[in-house]
């Protein structure tokens, strides 16, 4: 019975002492930091101020001195108008003349895209010379706008929204709005030319200052019910869809807007 | 020099933004919301009216008839009355368009009913409530028994000014009513409004009648009746009740059916054994062979322009669908599908032929281009068939068997109507069982 009782004894206290010796706070080893190392902050705006690296600044001083030659030697052409005569709407074509149209309007924008996305290095081989006066301004003020052309890289995106319209995401916002408002008429025939283009001015809030149908003749020929029946539901889908959402800054850009209301794809099925 | 950069300083900071575009290619389908208020009518006028036609008030049973189309039609959705803002009799003199917007009407029908001199005068005026303009305003004068026509006559004004195609609600639909079982089946010719009202048997159910097909130009029917068993084509005056025999015809005879110049019928009957399809002259009564080949071609309709003819025949060793010249040259095979199609049909708009389809024990309505492309299947049904287009081309009437109760007996034939979309399809009332029906042109024209 003794010997039992100092076995398990003798056996709690291995135990126990096992346990401690193991334990991590008992063992007290030294804790290795890392040595320190000094880190210095710096504005990302100083970083990105640095002057141009040298073959950027060769570069702009060749266009400066394309720019001289260019305004002595002729008046500035327009590269862009040279494509004009191939985007000419057929006349018999009257769907195809609307879209055409639009691309006349857009053409330069894109180019304007174009030109704002490529980088920086790669800017002489797209020199707009009717950019020339522009050029020879901001040159008077080099070094403040080395600044601000490092800027650029993001600000001409945004400048690019600006010029071109609206973004993607800001005109399927519009789009989607307008889209819950229209009821199409269902009896509209969906072989004719029935395509409504309606110019608005906004308020700030994106409510109707005025609205105006382009083609406004056109709905009372006669024979013409059709394009009146569909002018209407248009102009009813604006009026119960005010305030558009629109984008809540860059009123200047928005504040002139065409919505082309097309029921051809729906009522074809 | 200095006048030059004076003004490029001047110029500079003007931003000039191109026009913004968008592409509006999407709307919605759903219903266009919009509010019938009933008509308003005076004391006098609806003491005169409750004598005359025992009718408490007869301006809100007109609206009702309105509302009742425009709902029947799928394409708008008349609002609540109890919704209403304005009295009816100041709505009438000039709507209130916040009141009626709050309820997001997008469009208003008001009115006022009077009896001048014992006749029924009624006006009315359609409103854009959005725009808060007036886009319509008619009268009509008529005998006061004429009230139900007022309502579908208004309904097609309405229907036409606000989707651009003609309406189809004053008119009126024949077909053939049927009573008792399957073996002893008691048939009559029936006519009544599109709506279902107006219910009149124009047969008394002796002799077995089929296929009665409206005129498109006037209110003559042309169907087919057994006397002594043997099939005859009568046309009857729907005005008059005049009828008369067109002719005897030998064997299986089929399907009469009106040129679009009132000036024809077509048919197929068979001779010697083979069924083809054959015009006669209603005028002179000469009857002259249109196809001439051993399969049997039956179901001939014409084009709205006269100058083809649908069918369907088995020469591919199938039945399908057919188009020719209307002399018989040029047959070309237009159904492509799975299955056997019938019963085509040109649509008074000329686009499109309606079609019964039978595909692995099942019936379907449908249509297609008249080149056989774009074919869409309406509607699906154990048994349906004989669709009959509505004047403007835009809903389809047949007739569907069905059984009477869950377990599979007995049996019930009705009307059934179903809009191009396929979405729309709704039962059409009848006292009887319904088949074979025929859609009129609109009578006002």
């Amino acid at each position: 019975m003794n010997r039992n009782i100092s076995i398990s004894f003798g056996l709690h206290i291995l135990l126990v002492i096992i346990t401690a010796m193991s334990l991590p706070f008992l063992s007290k080893k030294p804790i290795n930091l890392p040595p320190i190392v000094s880190v210095e902050l710096i504005q990302i705006s100083d970083q990105t101020s640095i002057p141009f690296a040298p073959k950027a600044k060769k570069i702009i001083e060749k266009i400066k001195e394309k720019e001289k030659k260019l305004v002595s030697e002729q008046a500035p052409p327009k590269i862009v108008k040279k494509e004009k005569p191939d985007v000419v709407p057929l006349p018999d074509e009257k769907i195809d003349k609307v879209k055409k149209i639009k691309d006349e309007k857009q053409n330069p924008e894109k180019i304007d895209n174009e030109v704002k996305q490529v980088s920086e290095f790669e800017k002489d081989n797209l020199f707009d010379p009717s950019n020339i006066a522009a050029l020879i301004d901001k040159s008077k003020i080099e070094s403040a706008e080395t600044e601000k052309k490092t800027d650029k890289v993001t600000q001409d995106q945004d400048k690019s929204v600006d010029f071109s319209g609206l973004s993607l995401s800001e005109e399927d916002a519009l789009k989607a709005q307008i889209f819950g408002c229209w009821s199409i008429p269902l009896g509209l025939p969906y072989n004719e030319d029935l395509l409504v283009r309606i110019k608005l001015q906004l308020k700030p809030d994106g409510s109707i200052m005025k609205s105006e149908i382009l083609d406004h003749a056109r709905m009372n020929r006669p024979g013409q019910g059709f394009y009146k029946v569909l002018a209407e539901s248009a102009l009813r889908a604006i009026k119960l869809c005010q305030p558009l959402r629109v984008p809540s800054t860059g009123y200047e850009r928005w504040k002139d807007l065409q919505l082309n209301f097309d029921a051809r794809e729906m009522l074809e099925g | 020099m200095l006048f030059r950069y004076l003004l490029l300083l001047i110029l500079l900071p003007i931003k000039s933004f191109a026009l913004i575009e968008v592409d509006i290619t999407r709307g919605n389908l759903s219903p266009l919301p919009l509010a019938v208020s009933p008509l308003s009518i005076d004391e006098k006028s609806k003491e005169g009216f409750k004598k005359i036609l025992q009718k408490e008030n007869i301006g809100s049973e007109i609206s009702a008839i309105i509302e009742n189309n425009l709902k029947q039609s799928g394409l708008f959705n008349p609002l609540n009355k109890d919704a209403f803002l304005q009295k009816p009799e100041i709505a009438n003199l000039k709507p209130r368009f916040e009141d009626w917007n709050l309820i997001k009407a997008q469009a208003l029908i008001t009115g006022k009913v009077n009896l001048v001199d014992d006749k029924l005068r009624v006006e009315f005026r359609l409103w854009d409530v959005l725009a808060g303009k007036e886009m319509m305003a008619l009268a009509f004068t008529t005998v006061p028994s004429n009230w139900r026509r007022v309502g579908h006559i208004i309904t097609d004004k309405v229907y036409e000014r606000l989707t651009g195609e003609k309406g189809y609600f004053d008119t009126r639909i024949i077909y053939v009513a049927e009573e008792g079982s399957k073996i002893n089946r008691i048939k009559k010719l029936a006519i009544m409004d599109q709506d279902g009202f107006n219910n009149k048997f124009l047969t008394l159910g002796n002799e077995l009648v089929l296929t009665p097909r409206f005129s498109p130009t006037n209110q003559m029917v042309t169907y087919l009746s057994y006397f002594k068993n043997l099939p005859r084509v009568y046309l009857l005056d729907i005005e008059t009740g005049m009828q008369e025999v067109v002719g005897d015809f030998p064997g299986m005879t089929f399907a009469p059916r009106f040129s679009p110049d009132g000036k024809k019928i077509i048919m197929s009957f068979a001779k010697d054994g083979n069924s083809d399809i054959y015009t006669m002259d209603l005028e002179n009564r000469i009857v002259e062979r249109v196809t001439n080949h051993s399969s049997i071609d039956t179901s001939p309709s014409y084009s709205p322009d006269g100058k083809y003819i649908t069918f369907n025949s088995d020469r591919s060793g199938y039945q399908q669908i057919y188009v020719m010249n209307s002399n018989g040259k040029n047959v070309k095979r237009i159904s492509f599908g799975n299955g056997l199609y019938g019963t085509p049909v040109w649509s008074p708009r000329g686009d499109l032929i309606a079609f019964t389809k039978l595909h692995k024990g099942k019936f379907y309505i449908g249509v297609m281009r008249t080149d056989g492309t774009g074919e869409r299947l309406l509607t699906e049904n154990f048994y349906q068939e004989a669709p009959s287009w509505s004047p403007n081309g835009r809903v389809l009437i047949f007739y569907r068997e069905t059984k009477t109760n869950a377990k599979g007996e007995g049996f019930s034939a009705k009307l059934w109507s179903i809009d191009l979309t396929g979405y729309n399809e709704k039962l059409v009332e009848t006292e009887t069982d319904a088949s074979d029906p025929s859609w009129s042109s609109l009578l006002s024209n």
